[in-house]
């Protein structure tokens, strides 16, 4: 797979200035609304410590607990299923809905389904899959993946979405009024709510003790999708699992208030067992988590509850968009997971961070993330991945920053400090940095030569 | 107590004026100050771009140079950072663990060990928005972070206010990065001088006159940026407001 280039990919997207503008305002308004809930409480602190905390204690015992997740919901009337991959996932959805005969599903938003490309899998089986939540509807009616895992379609203006509107609901072209293209995706999705067979959605918590899980949204789409059609089936990845009932009252406090700076989401909704007369199934998904939970320094990322909080305080993320990430995941969660999908194609992904922390400080489970992209890199150079070019600079650096020598040649040449490295990395370097910006000008003389000449005698 | 000035390799070769202030504010506290003259680099541009292996022979060369000192302080919170966080490329013997915990960035060192509280030579009668580096804000933790739920506390701030004449003007991010990144302004250069040109407009919006830092490295980016856009901020290091400059 071709190594993705996110750097060109965020050029495109800052060169449209009011996508990057406005982008950037809003992903930061939610940040300062998160920080402004998250300072309301007097203990957030240490809630961020407990739910690490208690996300730490059920990983490092996940077998247990998806065993007994899977003995209570089973005992609850629910069918569990087991996918070790993104493909046995699809399989079983799609086993499920054509045993029924079942040719239209309503989902809400899953970013496990995105993981697992479960969409076109069923399309292409003759199953119309619809997507409920408003942004993510936008998104497949756009034929985009979304560019971040809460407000999947942040990266489009108002603009935007009436012409992916008028293309293809037929809405009235030009009509921006945020109200009306709301209410117009609202009454082409309600008949499908009716009309459709099965519905979907993925789980935010499973709780083991009981075999239930919770679902967090502000729309509404997901009860809809769950509770209309006579089939549910909640796909839900293995790490989502959380010992008991009782732990909720952490996680829920955290969620929204990390995501969207809301102190609640406006629907908390229980599932636990079919209704009279309905079904429902469980997709229990690895999909490389147990492979993740192996790895000594990246397994801490399975603690993540999908708030989205790293990337609305991401910098980089606000100016380059979700979808320059080229992956499900984009923004610092992103840049830790998807080289666990495809080291080779998201190797460049751990660059594009500037260290600066804000993600690991705002994490509600206090991934460390920052230390993770760090250590990632590391991971790339051993593995072979930096490109040839960084590779060498990097090598040859290190040899004229190792000998004084070298060094002392490198700056008196020309009073640049990088002189002693080959020609094209300085060109590559030079050009780059001032492509928009000045190059400092060279003083007459170094600090060294001024300490000789003034501290001579020392 | 015997002090090893460390001055990175680009306030070396770009800023010597910012070495000199240091060095004449430590030699004001009445320390015991020397230079090793074959000092390099801290190794953290290998370090950041993943090739720690090659960060071996100058973090070696770092340890030859300084191990005599009590203190070693330098005038960059990211390379001292560097030292303190990821200084691993050689073996960690009791020398090496003990000299990365002597390491201080200046602001950090004037206020926790020197304890200085006045600066009577100093006066600076313009208006100033401080950036804190990523580095010294989170893993220095020099300031607090408007996103951690902690009491507001400011060290370069409890510096600087006791500097005659100053007036600080706040921006709207006051704590968002300045994307300079190491390496990374050039690897992601456009996202790089997008952060950049948002940061100085976002000072210059606040009416700084000068934007001044504990890490000169930010402020050689945003320099860079601000004479691009043609944005009439000037940038100063702390280390200079607070050894005297005037301008």
């Amino acid at each position: 797979m071709k190594r993705l280039d996110h750097a060109e990919a965020a050029s495109r997207f800052i060169a449209s200035t009011a996508h990057e503008a406005f982008h950037d305002q809003r992903l930061w308004d939610l940040r300062q609304k998160r920080d402004r809930e998250a300072h309301h409480i007097p203990e957030w602190e240490a809630l961020r410590e407990l739910a690490s905390a208690i996300k730490e204690h059920t990983l490092s015992n996940l077998a247990g607990y998806l065993e007994a997740f899977e003995r209570n919901a089973t005992a609850n009337g629910v069918k569990v299923h087991w996918a070790r991959d993104a493909a046995e996932h699809n399989q079983i959805v799609h086993d499920i809905l054509s045993e029924r005969s079942a040719k239209t599903l309503v989902k809400s938003k899953s970013m496990l389904t995105e993981e697992c490309d479960m969409r076109p899998f069923l399309e292409a089986r003759g199953i119309e899959v619809i997507e409920t939540d408003l942004g993510e509807r936008i998104q497949q009616l756009d034929d985009e993946p979304p560019s971040h895992i809460v407000v999947p379609a942040v990266h489009k203006l108002r603009g935007d979405v009436s012409e992916v509107f008028a293309r293809t609901l037929g809405t009235e072209p030009g009509n921006e009024d945020v109200h009306y293209l709301a209410e117009s995706q609202r009454r082409t999705t309600r008949p499908y709510f009716l009309a459709a067979e099965a519905g979907m959605t993925g789980a935010n918590f499973a709780v083991a003790e009981t075999g239930a899980f919770v679902v967090c949204t502000n729309e509404g789409n997901a009860d809809l999708s769950a509770n209309l059609p006579k089939l549910h089936i909640a796909s839900i990845g293995i790490e989502k699992l959380i010992p008991r009932t009782e732990h909720l009252g952490v996680f829920i406090r955290l969620l929204s208030r990390s995501a969207l700076g809301s102190p609640i989401t406006q629907y908390t909704s229980h599932f636990r067992s079919p209704r009279e007369g309905a079904e429902m199934h469980i997709v229990l998904v690895d999909h490389g988590r147990s492979a993740r939970l192996g790895m000594a320094d990246f397994w801490p990322a399975l603690k993540c509850i999908r708030c989205g909080a790293c990337m609305n305080t991401c910098p980089v993320y606000r100016r380059s968009g979700g979808l320059s990430y080229g992956a499900t995941y984009s923004g610092p969660i992103g840049v830790i997971i998807d080289p666990t999908f495809d080291i080779r194609k998201y190797s460049n992904l751990p660059f594009a961070s500037t260290l600066n922390g804000s993600c690991t400080s705002v994490c509600p489970v206090k991934i460390n993330i920052h230390e993770q992209i760090y250590k990632w890199r590391r991971v790339m150079s051993e593995k072979r991945q930096l490109p040839l070019v960084k590779k060498a600079t990097m090598k040859a650096a290190g040899q004229v920053f190792g000998s004084p020598r070298l060094y002392r040649a490198a700056i008196s040449a020309t009073g640049m400090a990088i002189e002693g490295l080959p020609r094209f990395a300085i060109y590559n370097w030079f050009n780059k940095w001032g492509r928009q910006r000045e190059v400092p000008d060279a003083p007459e003389a170094t600090f060294r030569a001024w300490y000789l000449k003034n501290r001579g005698g020392r | 107590m015997k002090v090893g000035l460390f001055i990175p390799c680009y306030v070396d070769a770009f800023f010597p004026e910012v070495g000199i202030a240091t060095l004449e504010i430590l030699e004001r506290c009445g320390l015991d100050v020397a230079y090793p003259l074959d000092q390099t680099c801290c190794g953290q541009p290998m370090g950041n771009s993943g090739c720690q292996e090659d960060a071996a022979p100058a973090e070696a060369l770092f340890v030859k140079n300084f191990k005599e000192f009590d203190y070693i302080v330098g005038p960059s919170g990211s390379c001292v950072h560097h030292i303190r966080a990821h200084f691993d490329a050689i073996p960690q013997t009791e020398e090496v663990t003990k000299l990365r915990a002597a390491t201080y960035e200046l602001v950090e060192f004037l206020h926790d060990v020197v304890k200085l509280k006045a600066f009577p030579w100093a006066e600076f009668p313009h208006k100033v928005g401080l950036h804190n580096s990523c580095s010294t804000l989170r893993a220095l933790r020099t300031a607090s972070a408007s996103e951690i739920d902690e009491p507001p506390f400011s060290k370069p701030m409890n510096l600087l206010r006791q500097v005659r004449g100053i007036e600080f003007v706040t921006p709207a991010r006051p704590d968002e990065c300045c994307g300079f990144g190491g390496t990374f302004s050039v690897f992601e250069e456009p996202v790089s001088a997008k952060m950049g040109y948002d940061k100085v407009n976002d000072h210059a919006r606040a009416g700084a006159e000068y934007i001044v830092s504990a890490d000169m490295s930010c402020l050689m980016h945003q320099k860079g940026c601000a004479e691009r856009l043609g944005v009439g901020v000037k940038f100063i290091h702390i280390a200079q407001i607070l050894n005297g400059a005037r301008a």
